[in-house]
């Protein structure tokens, strides 16, 4: 057991993920000699060599086409997307076959890949470098999409989505990748794909949120908790893709009271389909309408406005204290 | 500092063996046993009356739109002929003759064309990819799967086809490159048929030839007459000979031409000539491999109307069993299948909702 940033324990997955089946092969721009711009893939090419991590031209389409053709054959290709604003010129390769190969080969035919990117704000970095578009992916069918929240949820996560026979994107937030540490155990340790986490139980309200916004969130839960005298319930989604809400209506049916909380922007966001099953589910138990708090219906600004437009804990607790004396 | 010319010493071929007029290039001519010869004419056989039978049943309501692939015979069996079952086909859309030849059946053709998945019937002994609609996207797919027989030491070659309008696509440029650096056995079969729907070769590129962009990225171009099949034949066995042994990757440019329409839901007549189709006609890849197959004595007449009336009876026969099939088909529920290994509980209750309203409105099973 040791303490790891997220970065050291996304790179301890793959590693012992690569130990264990030589059919992990990891590719992507600079992820080699490099071990990739964040230090993600950090000496994996000197312990497995060039033939199972693998430096590619500057290509996003051909890298992702490349791994679902490994997939194919029946490897299992983990590639990284440096930045999440650039998996826009491999979106085609992901909706139109790494997504529904399985269905376009009845079943012949499945991509157990990984396509792995650095997601979201809070890190002061250029334009495209920002932005938190899971709506995207977890808007396709066939697909998976998972989101950690820290560096144990992360390395567990990833040696589950390395395993699933399904792709799935993994999103990843640079605002956390070195944000804090966690006990992160040697020994193997997996997290199901698909099954939200109960991190604190409440009776009050239900906090509902995932990957950097979890932080901000329990920051405002303890205020409330403080200051206000309110036990709030607190989920991470984990897996935005597909989506579990069992453990979200039951929250709600208790509580009768959820904010939705993602930097995503608000409209078509995530939140607005964890809403619409709660109202689905739960209307009956609701006691006030359902708060999101999500980043505004424009491009995140440069950096040096990204503060105002990230949700924060002020507006977060804000939105919470709002649900809590609705009617 | 010099302002100077770099001289590229790489060459692109023209390979031609058997002209339009039947006639043949003896130096040239490769060794084809008499099965391989005798096979690749009846596939050439089959695949065009079924393109007819097919465009027959469409305009009679009875399939879908469907690309036709008359013309293209010879590019694509002369190709695919190199391929073992474990190799991979990497297709695009328009390569009926080759999924043939893979050993796709007739019926599963049809009941593909007719808007059933279960027409996506990939036989087991083969490693076919499903037929890929968005242009180009399948090109670099070929590049993972050659890349992965190379990493498990393999000799597996994988082979991909598409058109002259998908050598616009990035999807093609990073596919070769690609290629091209890890050293991939991968055949780029590219088909230019001269027509993307409307748009003319020329005004897809002002490039010389498509054969030439290999070498742009470091690997041997070359262009060939595409409906001689002997040409196709004797340059796809180089490529497939070179991906084998370890040599890397090679484009091949196949001249040839859609003698029919892009899709049938197309009108060519909007934007080319009746002329020029005619010159195309003349150009046919079958009536020449007919001739030198007489030629050689390994055709006749005779032979050839029982070849043809064999062939219509296999088609004949399975119009019919696909029209059986299809009637038995029909429950609407099979298309919540094969979205994920695992359904996810919210798609089965989708899946329920459907059937409680099919079975509630009576419908079940019966979607025309």
């Amino acid at each position: 057991m040791a303490k790891k940033t997220m970065v050291q324990a996304l790179n301890l997955a793959l590693q012992q993920e690569m130990e264990k089946d030589d059919s992990v092969i990891v590719l992507g721009e600079d992820v080699g000699v490099d071990g990739g711009v964040f230090r993600v893939t950090d000496g994996l090419i000197d312990q497995f060599g060039d033939q199972r991590v693998l430096d590619t031209p500057l290509a996003e389409s051909a890298i992702v086409g490349m791994s679902i053709g490994m997939a194919a054959y029946g490897l299992k290709p983990v590639c990284e997307i440096q930045f999440s604003g650039f998996s826009y010129q491999n979106f085609h390769q992901i909706e139109n076959h790494a997504a529904r190969l399985r269905w376009r080969s009845q079943g012949r035919f499945h991509v157990p890949m990984v396509l792995r990117t650095p997601y979201g704000g809070g890190v002061r970095a250029l334009e495209h470098h920002s932005e938190s578009r899971e709506a995207y992916w977890a808007h396709t069918p066939g697909l998976k999409m998972v989101i950690p929240s820290g560096p144990r949820n992360a390395r567990s996560l990833l040696v589950s989505a390395i395993r699933d026979p399904d792709p799935v994107i993994f999103y990843e937030s640079k605002a956390l990748y070195r944000a804090f540490r966690e006990e992160v155990p040697d020994a193997e340790e997996t997290l199901p794909i698909g099954k939200p986490q109960l991190l604190k139980e409440g009776a009050d309200l239900t906090m509902i949120s995932y990957g950097a916004m979890m932080r901000p969130t329990l920051e405002a839960v303890g205020e409330l908790k403080d200051k206000d005298g309110i036990e709030a319930e607190v989920i991470d989604l984990l897996t935005i893709s597909p989506l579990d809400e069992e453990i979200l209506v039951q929250s709600v049916k208790k509580t009768g009271r959820a904010v939705v909380i993602h930097e995503a922007p608000r409209s078509f966001g995530p939140g607005a389909e964890v809403v619409s099953r709660l109202v689905e589910k739960a209307f009956y138990y609701l006691e006030a309408p359902i708060e999101r708090v999500a980043g505004f219906d424009i491009i995140i600004p440069s950096f040096s406005r990204e503060k105002a437009y990230l949700p924060s804990f002020e507006r977060i607790l804000r939105a919470a204290r709002k649900v809590l004396t609705a009617a | 500092m010099p302002r100077k010319k770099i001289t590229i010493s790489e060459k692109v071929e023209y390979l031609s063996i058997l002209n339009e007029k039947g006639q043949l290039d003896k130096k040239l001519e490769p060794d084809i046993g008499e099965d391989v010869l005798l096979k690749l004419h009846r596939f050439m056989v089959l695949a065009r009356k079924f393109d007819e039978r097919l465009l027959n049943l469409q305009r009679q309501g009875r399939i879908g739109t469907f690309p036709p692939i008359k013309g293209q015979e010879a590019a694509q069996l002369g190709t695919i002929a190199h391929l073992r079952a474990n190799d991979w086909m990497v297709p695009a859309f328009r390569e009926t003759a080759a999924e043939l030849w893979r050993g796709k059946s007739l019926e599963s053709i049809i009941i593909y064309n007719n808007g059933f998945a279960e027409g996506i019937d990939i036989p087991e002994d083969r490693n076919d990819l499903p037929i890929s609609v968005p242009v180009g996207s399948q090109i670099i797919h070929a590049v993972g799967l050659g890349w992965a027989a190379k990493y498990r030491q393999k000799d597996d070659v994988a082979m991909t086809f598409f058109g002259d309008g998908a050598t616009s696509e990035g999807d093609f440029h990073e596919g070769l490159n690609f290629a091209a650096v890890f050293q991939a056995p991968v055949v780029f079969v590219c088909q230019n048929n001269h027509w993307a729907i409307s748009m003319p070769l020329s005004k897809q590129t002002r490039s010389k030839t498509l054969a030439q962009k290999a070498l742009a990225y470091g690997m041997p171009g070359i262009q060939v007459d595409g409906n001689d099949i002997l040409a196709v034949f004797a340059a796809a066995q180089e490529a497939v000979q070179r991906a084998r042994s370890g040599d890397g990757p090679t484009l091949i440019e196949c001249v040839t031409y859609r003698l029919m329409m892009h899709t049938t839901a197309d009108d060519p007549r909007r934007y080319r000539t009746d002329e020029e189709v005619e010159k195309w006609s003349k150009r046919d890849p079958l009536p020449r491999f007919q001739k030198y197959l007489m030629d050689k004595g390994l055709l006749s007449g005779d032979k050839l109307n029982e070849i043809e009336s064999e062939i219509m009876e296999e088609i004949q026969a399975a119009v019919e069993g696909a029209e059986k099939q299809m009637a038995a088909f029909g429950d609407p529920m099979d298309m919540f299948d094969h979205a994920y290994a695992e359904m996810p509980p919210y798609l089965k209750e989708q899946k329920a909702d459907l059937a409680r309203e099919l079975s509630e409105s009576g419908e079940e099973g019966d979607h025309g």
